[in-house]
């Protein structure tokens, strides 16, 4: 205050405008290059590292079809659809995640903590175990779940309007009931191994193949440029519905398109790759601290939960003695996350 | 020009739930001038200002600016003639001031259409009027209250609407601060010829600022005219219940209400 005091000044120029816009989107851009290129490092050394270690030029011999001894398989069929679908499934879990969070003006209000993650995971697990259905079955499954649990969560919590706290209170109680629907699911599965039964709790790439990659890879490609088009709606409706409406954005419009599409990708990733614990929760934060305050979270928090899936996975299989599944990791690093975050939030009660 | 519009209410009810707020109001807003609309508690002051910007749909009658209701009209084309300001706008967390104002300018961008020098313009036009471009690269959070208020208007103005309704926009200011913003938005109005409505509680800042005084009562329009015409004794204890003097403020002639309650009155009722 003193300085400005100093130093009156009444004007400002349009040219200093634009050099502040400028540095911060170039801040922006260059975390988003990071973040890529760190994912791109990420998912290389996953496909050449293991019990078995590969050169590069290996790798790219079998993505580009040619058949070498033992990688062909290890690579090929083993470590290609599973680095994949940790690359895609973080990308969804984390544009799905802050895209809750944005719109509903809170930290907490991410899917895998208002049972939509939990919902999609359960009637996964019973379209899999129960009915024995396959991918695409499953899959449309888990949307419907999802979506279904979404419209529940924000129907119980409708009293004039939607306050955050009760939308996020109910939304733990539904995931509570539906986490033991699906321990039931599993409990009554015929031949329950420990393998499907941590995929649909805490979130596992354990096994997968090309079949269940493709539809996540689809629903990316159809729902995010989606989302991305509603990213200015997004954050004009960071600052009140009133206001939004003011600005011209069509709230209640955005809203239902924003939750039918971060629904979708994460009941697409979910279906694939189970619930991975806290990975929607905790990108948007992430991304929020590195780029700062201000600009479109969608795409660095897409990133960053790519990357934290990637190297939870690959730190799961061969950091420890024992192979752990993904979400155990992601739930590790999560769950300190989630209580340092309420704890923040009931100091300064800020949005992201 | 902002005369150029016309905005009016016809046979306008609006209402939340069961209950209906506004009945079948009718009001040509005057152009061109400050107009203050003030009323008792639950009158249906805020739930006017919010259907006339859209926020509400009418349960019956319409809004008409220009000729056209405002609900056939496309949301960012209504946002680039109609601002609105409302009572208690959430600033995400961290956001600068810079930024926040530049939200303003959201009607005038399309879905991926890039940032303008247009746009850079009305943000630094914003700040010199509303004097925060020493803020810009302030976090909203730690601003005072008042600060707060001159970049919320800040951020109205970006929007660069030649009509701009505020819904409250001095409450939790101290009185210096509520003087401040109400100067402000005279001088938009004075010198950019912007058409200011204003919802406040205070009815002698409400008469000093007005050039057209609209009193609300049980969501019908009891009296529009000046301050004089409207702040009277009659139309203070028919809109409020309360009995009062009403002198003339000798420091800017406009009439001054002086409310006389139960306990140290010295005159008779």
């Amino acid at each position: 205050m003193t300085a400005l005091q100093a130093l009156p000044r009444t004007g400002i120029s349009a040219a200093e405008i634009a050099g502040g816009r400028r540095r911060r989107t170039a801040r922006r851009r260059l975390v988003v290059g990071i973040l890529a290129a760190l994912i791109v490092v990420a998912f290389v050394v996953s496909l050449c590292v293991g019990q078995t270690t590969y050169t590069p030029g290996d790798v790219l011999g079998v993505i580009l079809g040619r058949d070498i001894d033992g990688a062909s398989f290890t690579v090929g069929r083993l470590r290609l659809p599973r680095a994949t679908l940790a690359v895609i499934a973080g990308l969804c879990f984390g544009i799905g995640g802050v895209t809750f969070q944005t719109m509903l003006r809170n930290p907490l209000a991410s899917p895998d903590i208002i049972g939509i993650s939990a919902g999609a995971s359960a009637a996964a697990a019973f379209a899999i175990i129960t009915l024995g259905l396959g991918a695409t079955q499953v899959s449309i499954f888990a949307i419907v779940a999802g979506l279904g649990i979404a419209l529940l969560v924000y129907g119980l919590s409708f009293k004039d309007g939607v306050v955050g706290t009760r939308l996020i209170l109910i939304g733990i109680g539904i995931a509570a009931m539906l986490d033991s629907l699906t321990a039931y699911v599993l409990s009554k599965a015929a031949q329950w191994d420990l393998q499907e039964a941590s995929r649909w709790l805490t979130g596992s790439l354990n096994g997968t193949r090309w079949s269940e990659v493709v539809p996540v890879v689809i629903a990316l490609a159809v729902l995010a440029p989606v989302l991305l088009t509603q990213s200015r709606n997004l954050s004009a409706s960071q600052l009140g519905d009133d206001a939004a409406s003011a600005l011209g954005v069509r709230v209640e419009h955005t809203r239902i398109i924003v939750i039918i599409a971060a629904v979708g990708l994460i009941a697409f990733a979910t279906a694939a790759a189970g619930p991975i614990a806290f990975v929607a929760f905790l990108s948007g934060p992430i991304a929020a601290r590195i780029v700062g305050p201000g600009a479109s979270l969608l795409i660095p928090s897409a990133l960053v939960g790519s990357l934290l899936v990637v190297t939870a996975d690959f730190l799961g299989q061969y950091a420890f003695g024992v192979r752990y599944p993904v979400g155990v990791i992601t739930g590790v690093l999560g769950a300190p996350y989630l209580v340092y975050l309420i704890v923040r939030t009931n100091r300064s009660g800020g949005s992201l | 020009m902002t005369t150029a519009h016309t905005l009016h209410a016809q046979n306008l009810t609006v209402g939340y739930g069961t209950r209906t707020v506004v009945q079948d109001l009718d009001l040509r807003v005057p152009m061109g001038g400050i107009s203050v609309i003030v009323g008792a508690n639950a009158c249906g002051k805020s739930t006017l200002l919010r259907a006339m910007s859209r926020l509400l749909a009418p349960r019956g009658g319409q809004v008409i600016l220009d000729g056209r209701a405002v609900h056939q009209t496309p949301a960012k084309e209504l946002a680039r003639t109609l601002g609105l300001l409302p009572q208690s706008p959430t600033a995400p967390e961290g956001i600068t001031v810079a930024d926040l104002v530049g939200r303003g300018r959201h009607p005038h961008q399309g879905l991926f259409s890039r940032w303008t020098p247009a746009d850079d313009q009305a943000v630094a036009d914003a700040l010199t009027a509303t004097e925060t471009a020493a803020l810009a690269d302030r976090p909203v959070d730690e601003l005072s209250g008042g600060q707060r208020q001159r970049v919320w208007i800040a951020m109205a103005l970006a929007q660069q609407t030649d009509i701009l309704l505020l819904d409250e926009p001095t409450t939790f200011l101290d009185v210096s601060h509520q003087l401040e913003v109400l100067d402000l938005l005279t001088d938009l109005n004075r010198s950019r010829g912007t058409t200011i409505v204003i919802v406040l509680h205070d009815l002698n800042l409400a008469a000093r600022y007005a050039d057209h005084l609209i009193a609300l009562t049980d969501g019908q329009v009891h009296a529009l005219g000046t301050p004089a015409e409207v702040l009277t004794e009659e139309t203070i204890r028919a809109v409020f219940g309360l009995d009062s003097r009403v002198v003339v403020d000798p420091t800017s002639n406009k009439p001054l209400m002086l409310p006389l309650g139960r306990h140290h009155t010295t005159v008779e009722r």
